[in-house]
Formats: structure tokens, C-alpha cells, sequence
């Protein structure tokens, strides 16, 4: 039976299905049932992400859960899914983060509370097809889709400036997106078709390589994001709803990533590999200088949201190196950074995704972010405080926790490139630890600091829940991330060998 | 055996979780049982390995437990290496371990974190178990790290108390820098080698392999196997508190003092020394590296030694003699002596937990003042604290047939034979070391236990031993500590304990001439009559006894001659003030003008707002264009489309 089951396409249509159905039955203003029907459908569409990984076969490289209809036939674009070891786990933890958003909204959210879980359970969808598409203008469509409901989520249940971060937000990300769809369309003319993995093997001449190389790094730079271009996420991340960080942070970050490993890299190899040292430059940049802003800051929000930036240097890091590692013929190195860049990735994911709901819990208590405000919360808080310390030091890449793998990976294969490279990058140990503990400690360390954090009430079981689900997820991965680098094994040998190889000779090419 | 190993290592880690997780849930008596038993049976049974490992000679055990990532060819496990390096540091680990469990009943009493107390040192106990009995780089650095970890929560175990906090995070970022060194051995050794299992290094080596060369800059290129020696030593530097990265053990005396005798003397502190002998055959490859280690030792055992001498807190005399011993411990290092930098190791973790363990048995009969000051003919009231004590800091400053004693000297000797560049200038600093240890130690000693009462009269009238929890632990300790030197140096001078772990190069041998002029433990203890370090021991306790029972008015006098050195030694060499005003303050400010400077004037001020008020610009002189038009508008979408295709022709032509 699961062999015929359209799986990739129920993770998309499913959440938004319920979404639908949440917004049908809100006008009789059943809060109940609507956040159980949210629960309901996100715990599904979890589920659903197990059963891929389970039914996944991380045997040999191939796509898999193929499906592929005729959408707009004039234009040849097709309606076509399919996943391979890289985008599957991020299906996973597109999923996994939707529920831990809609548990912990459960009665939090005072305002249309049926459209706030109905908008996260729509970006869901989407984000899983940015993820499972293979036709590049079906992956365009999700793309710029997924901005919609991320675009109300901040307009409408943010800051009191959310109008300034959205409108920055929006249009620092739209602008990027156009390049890449002019970047698709030229593509799409060359390769007779608008699958992606059509695109890989079109051999392109070195100067088109430059312009599409720039195309897409505009697009993906952004969304990352990398320095320069970062200035709209801590503004972002400071307007948006708990929520609406989470999923920020934890998966639309990865969009950009992603879309260096499905299209960039693959496509651009041989302009890649020449701007290869601007982009590791750039990832260190995000690493150091990164590191020192965050030190600086005294809007907890702030601070993560520039951890952040700095945590996706190392997903660059590990990228790019790779094409100077295969120059040099260290395939295990490469292959090492591009693992690391992947873990770091899932990883990010739950510890910056727990780290805001930690600033969420504080905020719903106290509606403060500043530092300044805070001080001996552990004393009325404590089992706040032992989660807030594991994701504190799983941000400070602390071994043992999954912080500590993806960063260990990229240090080490950087190493083979450069002792300068792997210096600076490993500076983090430092500066991770520097301002996310300094902040740990003038949050919840010292004696009770004012009435108010006398008035705090510890975690409630909901918020437990949510942190014990991160937790585990953070501790299994770091203790043990085998299984998670399995899946992704043969998918990353795939994109070294056939990938990453020049685009200008037929010579070398995968068939 | 692997399943005796598991439960060596996971009863602690079992009794840590259900401790931790249960908290105040559990009664209090419970969290001690249930820490205590696990950990006594790791006791008993790692003191079982060590029989088989040391006395019956078994071979090594070196076993993968589960592969925690494969990475094309590269595999990365989790196992355990047993041999006699790592048996003998299981046995230490946890017997001390189990001594400060059962000491911790008496001293965290009344605490209100009594379960979460037993909860962190049971961890601590599984932490530094992994860390010794691993047999790759990736667990150490895990085992590295987490107790690290354990030592950050400890100190700041009363987290009200401001220094405590900011103590604790002072710990473990200076520890971070040390780690920043260690990680880049690590991927060093990951270039050099291609795997992380020391087996497979050590056998590379053996077999002669392939230095690489690491370019620093255009001029400057490092032998791999000196970069990679040198970053792990800075991580050891890191952990074991070695001038310049020393700063945090001081001040890491802010948490429990149960912790301090554990955690910052006996074990956590010492697992950079056992690093280094466990990769010994790495740093055997690199004279540089060892001369490196020789100068950092020397140097902070001797000028921490100094500082020990003017302290007046209990508990930092005994912290800066620990740094002083660590130094001690490092010289012989890079004297290449690493089976007598383990046997002094193994000699310190008793002798100086039973120090810190009495100091903190003072510290509850003083209603936890620390201030030697205001103590006073201590002897008086606790016999058995007063006893063992003196056991404690005559093993420590090297009386003849105690254990301090045949360590200390086989370092003196070791490094005199060295031959190292570095050798004759580490020899004066552990000599004049000597003097020194010997002063600090006995003016404690003299301060607490002798002397006049000074303390208050409340203070007084509540003086008593303390409880037998507490004192029978340092009975217990006291044993040892006076008699495992004289067990073990047989097999040291010898050569034939570690002599398995442990790989030495003919030029470095140090301890071949000892073992040339091999003596009974006995007749060494006789002979040190006709050496230098004995009299120079009695010469400190001579001075100490001097200053502070005969004619203490002097060393008010003796501080005024010091002059201008005083604000030195009073300042910890300025190490603190360079660290905090500039170093620390400088990152935050630097922080702090990238953001406003760069990130918000230049990027989001010029750049991206700057774009926004250009469009504005721009759109106020478009809006003419846009004039309801129709045709003005398909003029523009067909110029448009006419240039893109214009673009496109072009790049047919030309491509």
C-alpha cells in the first residue's frame, strides 16, 4: 500500500488541507478544536516524514517517491516531486518544527488564534514542496509562496515595528528571488526542460557560468543569510512572533543553503570553484565578526538572531571548502565538509528553533527581551533553567550535543585547506561560548533582580514537552548522529563525484 | 571485560540521571545512596582493572563500542583503550571520587541543592571516566569538554553569589581558549594521520611516517607533527591551568570545596598531563614541543609557587600550590619522564585532595571562614583534621619514604638528565620550587593549626571536630598518601610501570639513568640525606615556622623590603587586569563598533536604506512615465522584451 502512496505530495497538500479546514471552522470561535485539528495535522504530517525516512532507501544514490504529472503543458513545466538523503531530512525537520510551533501556541495566542496555527500549517506545506520539488519553476512557485504566510505572521502577530522588518524582510528576499527565476527561465530554455537534475548535467561556458553564479547567490546569499546581506534577519527575528522565529531561524535559513547544494553548486561548479575563496572568506566573516556583534548585544532576540548568522558561516564554510578540498584531491575531506554543512543545518535547526522558544517563554512572562531586564531567573525557574542551559551549550558546540558535530566536521576538513581557515572558524569555541553563556548568566544566574522575576512561574507542561522533544533531539544526534549521516551518505557521495564536477567538458560528467 | 568496563563507566552516569532528574522529589538520603553505590562499585571495579592491568600484567584491552559517524573512509567510534596508563587513572578517579561522595554528606548538609550537588559530581566521575578510557581523539575532546562542563556548573553551584558566576565563566571560556588549541591538534592530527583511533597513530609513527608541513605565512613553515603537539598541549595548558591560561583555577575556589579537592586538584585539572603521556609517542617526534612544555611548566611552577606564599584565603594557598604541582607535573613532561609525570599525578590527587578535603573540614568548623588570619591553634579542637594534615603537607613537600617524596624527586632528577635546550633552566625552577612549596604549605599549617586563637569568640565556642563523614574520608586519603609512593616507585624506577602506554626515544630517555641507578624505595629515602631538594624542603618549613610562630611581626617587615614586587605577586602578575580590561572588554567594545559602525551605519544605513530612499528617488521622476497610458506601457514591456531577446541573440552569437 505505501508503495502507491503519493508520500511527498500529502506532505505538502496535507497541512495545507488542514489549514483550510482550521479556517472553515474558526468563525464559530471553537479554539479547541481548531488548535487539536492543528495538532492533529502537523503530528500527520510528521508522522508521514517518519514513514519516508523509514521507507528510504539509503542504500545507493537515487531519487526517490518519484512524481511527476503535466501541470502548465505550453510551458513544459511539470508538477514534479521527488527526495534524495539531502532535502528528506529537512522534510523531517520542516515537520517536526511545525508541531513544536503548534504546541507551543496552545493557548498563547490571543488574536485569531485559528489564523495564526492555519498560516504555520500552510508554510509547512510549502516549505516541504521548496524541499521535495524537482521542476525548478514548481520549486520558484513554493518559494516565493512560503514568503505569503511568513510575510502575515510578522504583520500581523509581530512587534510594534513589524511593519518596517516585514517590508524588509519582504523586499530584501523578493529581490533575490528574481534574479533566480531569471536565472531559471534562461536555464530552462538551455536545457529544453525545467527539471533540476536536467540542469546538472548542461554543460554552460565559463563567463554565462558567472552571471548565473551571481543570480543565484543573490537569491541564496539573502536567505541564508550571509554577510553582507543580513541586516533584515535580526530585525526580522526581533518583530516576529515566537513562532514565526522558530520557523525562521530553524528552517527558512536552510532555503538558501539548500539552494547553494540544488542549484548553485551543481550547476555553476566550475564559477563556484573560482569564487570559492570569496564565499569561504565571506563564511568567516559570518563566524568571527558575527561573533563579536552578538557579544554585543542586549536584546536576547538580537543576540540569537546574529548566533544565527554566524552558526549558517559554518554551512557555507563546509560548502565551499569542499570545491577547494576536490581541487586538491582530499575526496574524504570534502565529502566531510559537505556532511558537516548538512548536519549543521539539521542541527541549527533545533538549537536556534529551542533557543527562541526560550526567549518565547521569558517574553510571555516578563514582554521583555533585554537583557538588562533580567538577572537570577534560575531561582524561579530552575527546570527552565537545566533546558535553557543544554540548548545554551549545544549553541556553544559543546561535544555531545548535536551543536558540536556539524562545526567539529567543517573545522576538521578546513584544516586540510588552510590552518588559517580552520583558526578562524574555530574561533567559535570561544565566542559561541562567550556570548551565549555571558548572556545565560546575566539572564538566569545571580540573585532574584526585581519584582517581576520574583513573579515568575516555572515551565507549564506544554512548555516542557516542547523542550523535552528539542532536548532529546539534541542530545540523540549529538551522541549519535550515525543514522541521520547514513541517510544523507550516498546522496552526498552522489553530488561529489557527479555535481561538483566541471560543467565545461562533457569529460567526467555523470551520465 | 567490556561489560565491566560499561558499567565502570554508565553506574555513575545511571545514578547522575536519576539523581538530576528527580532533584528534590528524591529524599536526600536517597541521592547519596544512590550515587554512592554506583560509584563504589566503579570503584571497586576499576581498582579490579588496575590489579589486572599493573600486577598481573593483562593485555591491553582496545575495543570499539559503536561508530558514531562514518565519513567516506573515515570511521569515527566511541570504545574504550585499557592499559595501564588508563587502569591506574580509573582507579585514582574513582576512588577519590568516591572519597569526596562520601565527605560531601557532611559538608553540603544543609544545602538546599543537596541532590543536584551528588547529581553533578556523579556526572563529573562519568565524564572524566570517558575521557581517560577512550581510545580516540573524538572521545577525549567529548570527555574533554564535559568535564569542563561539570567543572562550570560546580563553580558556579551557588548561583546567587556574583563571584561564583563569574568565576565559573571565567573557567570555562579561559578553558575554551585552551580548546581552541586543542581542536586544531586534533584536525592536525586528522591531516597527518587520516584517523582519530591513537592505535592507528601510534602504529604511523612507529612505522616512520610522513611528516607534513603546515604554512603559517609565506616565511614560516611548521612541521605538522610540532603544530599539532604544540595545539594539544595548549588545550592541557587550558585544562591543567598552565601560565598563561592559569587564571581560572584561582578563582574557581568560589565553588564547593568538595569540588575544588575532586574536580580542581585531584582528577579534572591533572587530564591534561595524562594527555600528553598518552600521546606520548606524538610528542617524542617534536624537541620543540617538549622544550615548549619544559618552560611552561618550569614557569608556573615556580612563579605560582611564589604567590602561594602571600595568600591568606585557606583554600587559594592550597589552589596555588596545586597550580605549582601541576607545573611540577609538566616539567617532567618535557623532560620526557611521562611515567614520573603519572606517578606524580597519582601521589598529588591524594595527598592534595586530602589537603583541599581538610581545608574544607577547617572551613565548617570556622562557620566557613577562610581567612587564615582569623584562625589559630586549630590542633586544639580537631585532632584527626589536625593529623592527617600534617600526613598531607609533609607528603607534599617531599619528606622522605611519604609519596611526594619519590615523585617530586624523580622529576628533580629527570629533569637534570634532560638534555633539552630548556632542561637547565626547568631545573632551577622545580629546585627553588621546593623551598617554596615547603614554605607555603607550612605556613597554612602553622596559621591554622598552630599559633594563637584569633578567631571570634562565637566562632570559639562552636569549635569542634567535624563529623566522622567527613574525617574518616581523610583518614582514608591520609593512607595513601603517605605510602603509595613507596609502592609504586619500585615499578618507576624501574621503568616498568607505563612502560607499555608510554613511548620515550632513546635521546630523550631521562629515566633510563634512574633506572642505571636503580635503589630500593628504602635506601632512596636514606640517600636524600646527601641531596639538595631535602634541605631546601627543611629550609622552608623552617622559614614558615619563623615567620609565623616566632616572630610573625617579621614578615610585615620582610613584605615592606619586597617593595615594588608586592603589587605584583598581590596582583597575580597583572594576568587578571590584561585579561578582563583588555582583552575581555576590548571583544565586547570591538563587538559592539562592528554592529554600529559597520553592520548598522554602513550596510543598513548607506547600503540597503540607502537603495530604498534611491528607488524613492528615482520613482518620484518614473511616476511621469506612468501616465494611465496604455501604450506607454506595452512600449516599455516590448523595449524590454526586445533587449532581454537582443542579450540572448548576442550570447548565441558569441557563445
Amino acid at each position: 500500500m505505501l508503495e502507491n502512496l503519493p508520500i511527498l505530495s500529502l506532505l505538502i497538500w496535507l497541512p495545507i488541507f488542514g489549514a483550510a479546514l482550521i479556517i472553515f471552522v474558526s468563525g464559530q470561535e471553537k479554539l479547541q478544536v481548531t488548535q487539536w485539528l492543528a495538532l492533529l495535522t502537523s503530528l500527520a504530517t510528521f508522522i508521514l516524514s517518519l514513514i519516508a525516512i523509514n521507507e528510504f532507501d539509503s542504500s545507493r544514490y537515487y531519487l526517490q517517491f518519484i512524481e511527476d504529472k503535466s501541470w502548465i503543458e505550453t510551458l513544459d513545466v511539470r508538477y514534479s516531486l521527488a527526495v534524495d538523503g539531502i532535502s528528506l531530512p529537512l522534510i523531517a525537520l520542516t515537520s517536526l518544527m511545525t508541531v513544536i510551533v503548534v504546541i507551543s501556541s496552545w493557548n498563547n495566542i490571543k488574536l485569531r488564534a485559528a489564523h495564526y496555527l492555519a498560516a504555520f500549517l500552510i508554510m509547512c506545506g510549502l516549505m516541504n514542496g521548496v524541499f521535495a520539488a524537482t521542476d525548478s519553476i514548481l520549486f520558484y512557485v513554493f518559494w516565493e509562496a512560503m514568503l505569503v504566510p511568513m510575510f502575515l505572521i510578522i504583520g500581523i502577530w509581530g512587534g510594534p515595528n513589524r511593519i518596517y522588518a516585514t517590508l524588509k524582510f519582504f523586499i530584501y528576499t523578493f529581490f533575490g528571488s528574481v534574479f533566480l527565476l531569471i536565472a531559471l527561465i534562461y536555464l530552462g530554455k538551455q536545457a529544453d526542460s525545467f527539471n533540476i537534475f536536467k540542469m546538472h548535467s548542461l554543460l554552460i561556458e565559463s563567463d554565462t557560468q558567472m552571471l548565473l553564479f551571481f543570480a543565484f547567490l543573490i537569491a541564496f546569499a539573502i536567505k541564508v543569510p550571509m554577510w553582507p546581506v543580513h541586516t533584515w534577519l535580526p530585525d526580522a527575528h526581533v518583530q516576529a512572533p515566537t513562532g514565526g522565529s522558530v520557523i525562521l531561524a530553524a528552517i527558512m535559513l536552510k532555503m538558501g543553503t539548500y539552494g547553494f547544494i540544488r542549484f548553485m553548486m551543481p550547476i555553476v561548479p566550475d564559477a563556484s570553484l573560482d569564487m570559492a575563496n570569496v564565499m569561504i572568506v565571506l563564511s568567516l566573516i559570518a563566524v568571527a565578526y558575527i561573533g563579536f556583534v552578538a557579544l554585543a548585544q542586549n536584546d536576547m532576540k538580537k543576540l540569537i538572531a546574529y548566533s544565527s548568522i554566524a552558526h549558517m558561516g559554518f554551512v557555507t564554510l563546509g560548502l565551499f571548502i569542499s570545491f577547494s578540498l576536490l581541487a586538491e584531491k582530499q575526496v574524504d575531506a570534502a565529502i566531510m565538509g559537505v556532511q558537516g554543512a548538512l548536519i549543521q543545518m539539521i542541527s541549527h535547526g533545533f538549537i536556534s528553533g529551542a533557543l527562541f522558544l526560550c526567549i518565547g517563554v521569558l517574553y510571555d512572562r516578563m514582554h521583555s527581551r533585554d537583557i538588562s531586564d533580567y538577572g537570577g531567573v534560575i531561582n524561579r525557574m530552575p527546570q527552565f533553567a537545566m533546558f535553557f542551559m543544554i540548548f545554551a551549550m549545544a549553541n556553544a558546540g559543546l561535544p555531545g550535543t548535536s551543536g558540536f558535530v556539524g562545526e567539529f566536521m567543517v573545522i576538521l576538513a578546513s584544516f586540510q585547506v588552510s590552518f588559517w581557515i580552520a583558526a578562524i572558524g574555530a574561533l567559535t569555541l570561544i565566542l559561541a561560548a562567550a556570548y551565549t553563556l555571558w548572556m545565560y548568566k546575566r539572564v538566569m544566574f545571580g540573585d532574584v533582580a526585581n519584582e517581576k522575576v520574583m513573579g515568575l512561574e516555572d515551565i507549564n507542561m506544554r512548555e516542557t514537552i516542547v523542550f523535552i522533544l528539542l532536548a532529546l533531539m539534541v542530545l540523540i544526534f549529538g551522541l549519535w548522529p550515525a543514522p541521520l549521516l547514513d541517510i544523507m551518505a550516498p546522496s552526498v557521495q552522489h553530488f561529489i563525484d557527479c555535481n561538483l564536477v566541471s560543467k565545461l567538458s562533457p569529460e567526467g560528467m555523470c551520465s | 571485560m567490556q561489560n565491566q568496563l560499561l558499567a565502570i563507566v554508565l553506574l555513575p552516569l545511571l545514578a547522575a540521571l536519576l539523581t538530576g532528574l528527580l532533584g528534590t522529589k528524591l529524599p536526600k538520603a536517597w541521592a547519596h545512596r544512590l550515587t554512592i553505590l554506583a560509584v563504589g562499585l566503579s570503584c571497586l571495579m576499576s581498582i579490579d582493572v588496575a590489579i589486572d592491568q599493573l600486577m598481573d600484567h593483562a593485555q591491553p584491552f582496545n575495543q570499539n563500542l559503536y561508530t558514531w559517524a562514518q565519513l567516506g573512509s573515515l570511521s569515527l567510534h566511541v570504545g574504550f583503550l585499557i592499559d595501564d596508563l588508563t587502569a591506574t587513572m580509573m582507579a585514582v578517579v574513582t576512588f577519590v571520587s568516591l572519597m569526596v561522595h562520601v565527605y560531601t554528606i557532611g559538608y553540603m548538609k544543609d544545602d538546599p541543592g543537596y541532590q543536584r550537588f551528588f547529581a553533578y559530581i556523579s556526572l563529573f566521575t562519568f565524564a572524566m571516566l570517558t575521557l581517560v578510557m577512550s581510545n580516540n581523539f573524538l572521545q577525549l575532546f567529548f570527555g574533554w569538554e564535559a568535564v569542563g562542563l561539570v567543572s562550570y556548573l560546580l563553580i558556579g553551584f551557588w548561583y546567587k553569589k556574583p563571584t561564583a558566576i563569574f568565576a565559573n565563566l571565567k573557567a570555562f571560556l579561559v578553558n575554551r581558549v585552551g580548546d581552541f588549541g586543542f581542536l586544531l591538534g586534533i584536525a592536525g592530527v586528522y591531516m597527518v594521520f587520516g584517523t582519530m583511533d591513537y592505535a592507528e597513530v601510534f602504529k604511523q609513527i612507529s612505522a616512520g611516517y610522513n611528516d607534513l608541513e603546515i604554512v603559517i605565512s609565506d616565511g614560516m613553515v611548521w612541521s605538522a607533527t610540532t603544530f599539532l603537539a604544540i595545539g594539544l598541549f595548549i588545550g592541557a595548558m587550558g585544562k591543567s591551568a598552565q601560565v598563561p591560561l592559569h587564571v581560572w583555577l584561582p578563582d574557581s575556589m568560589e565553588g564547593p570545596t568538595p569540588i575544588s579537592a575532586l574536580i580542581h586538584a585531584a582528577t579534572m585539572v591533572t587530564a591534561g598531563v595524562f594527555m600528553v603521556a598518552r600521546m606520548s609517542p606524538i610528542f617524542e617526534q617534536s624537541e620543540i614541543a617538549l622544550n615548549f612544555i619544559l618552560i611552561t611548566g618550569a614557569t608556573t611552577a615556580l612563579f605560582m609557587g611564589f604567590l602561594g606564599v602571600i595568600q591568606n584565603d585557606i583554600k587559594r594557598v592550597v589552589a596555588y600550590s596545586t597550580l605549582s604541582q601541576l607545573g611540577y607535573m609538566v616539567v617532567a613532561l618535557g623532560a620526557s619522564a611521562y611515567s614520573i609525570a603519572i606517578f606524580h599525578l597519582v601521589t598529588h590527587a591524594f595527598f592534595k585532595a586530602l589537603l583541599f578535603l581538610g581545608a574544607g573540614s577547617v572551613i565548617i568548623a570556622m562557620h566557613h571562614e577562610q581567612d587564615m588570619r582569623k584562625m589559630g591553634n586549630l590542633r586544639k579542637y580537631m585532632p584527626w583534621t589536625y593529623g592527617t594534615m600534617l600526613i598531607g603537607s609533609l607528603a607534599l613537600i617531599g619528606t622522605p619514604l611519604l609519596s611526594g617524596f619519590y615523585s617530586k624527586d624523580a622529576i628533580i632528577e629527570a629533569v637534570h638528565f634532560s638534555q633539552l635546550g630548556a632542561a637547565s633552566y626547568a631545573y632551577i625552577c622545580v629546585l627553588i620550587g621546593v623551598f617554596f612549596t615547603a614554605l607555603y604549605s607550612f605556613r597554612l599549617f602553622f596559621m591554622v593549626f598552630h599559633t594563637k586563637e584569633r578567631m571570634d569568640e562565637h566562632t570559639r565556642s562552636h569549635l569542634k571536630e567535624s563529623p566522622a563523614v567527613v574525617w574518616v574520608p581523610l583518614v582514608l586519603l591520609a593512607i595513601p598518601s603517605a605510602i603509595i609512593g613507596y609502592i609504586l616507585a619500585p615499578g618507576i624506577t624501574s621503568g616498568e610501570l607505563f612502560d607499555g602506554s608510554i613511548t620515550v626515544l632513546a635521546q630523550h630517555d631521562t629515566v633510563a639513568p634512574i633506572v642505571e641507578h636503580y635503589q630500593h624505595p628504602f635506601s632512596l629515602a636514606i640517600s636524600s640525606f646527601s641531596h639538595l631538594p631535602l634541605y631546601l624542603a627543611i629550609a622552608g618549613v623552617a622559614t614558615a615556622y619563623f615567620f609565623v610562630v616566632v616572630r610573625p611581626s617579621w614578615s610585615e617587615k620582610l613584605t615592606r623590603l619586597l617593595g615594588p614586587v608586592n603589587p605584583i605577586l598581590k596582583n597575580n602578575y597583572y594576568f587578571d587586569k590584561v585579561y578582563i580590561d583588555y582583552v575581555s572588554a576590548g571583544s565586547v567594545g570591538l563587538g559592539h563598533r562592528l554592529w554600529k559602525w559597520i553592520d548598522m551605519a554602513i550596510i543598513d544605513g548607506v547600503m540597503v536604506n540607502g537603495t530604498a530612499r534611491l528607488v524613492a528617488g528615482i520613482s518620484t521622476h518614473m511616476r511621469k512615465i506612468q501616465s494611465g497610458y496604455l501604450y506607454h506601457y506595452v512600449f516599455v514591456m516590448v523595449f524590454g522584451l526586445l533587449t532581454f531577446l537582443g542579450w540572448l541573440y548576442w550570447r548565441a552569437l558569441n557563445g
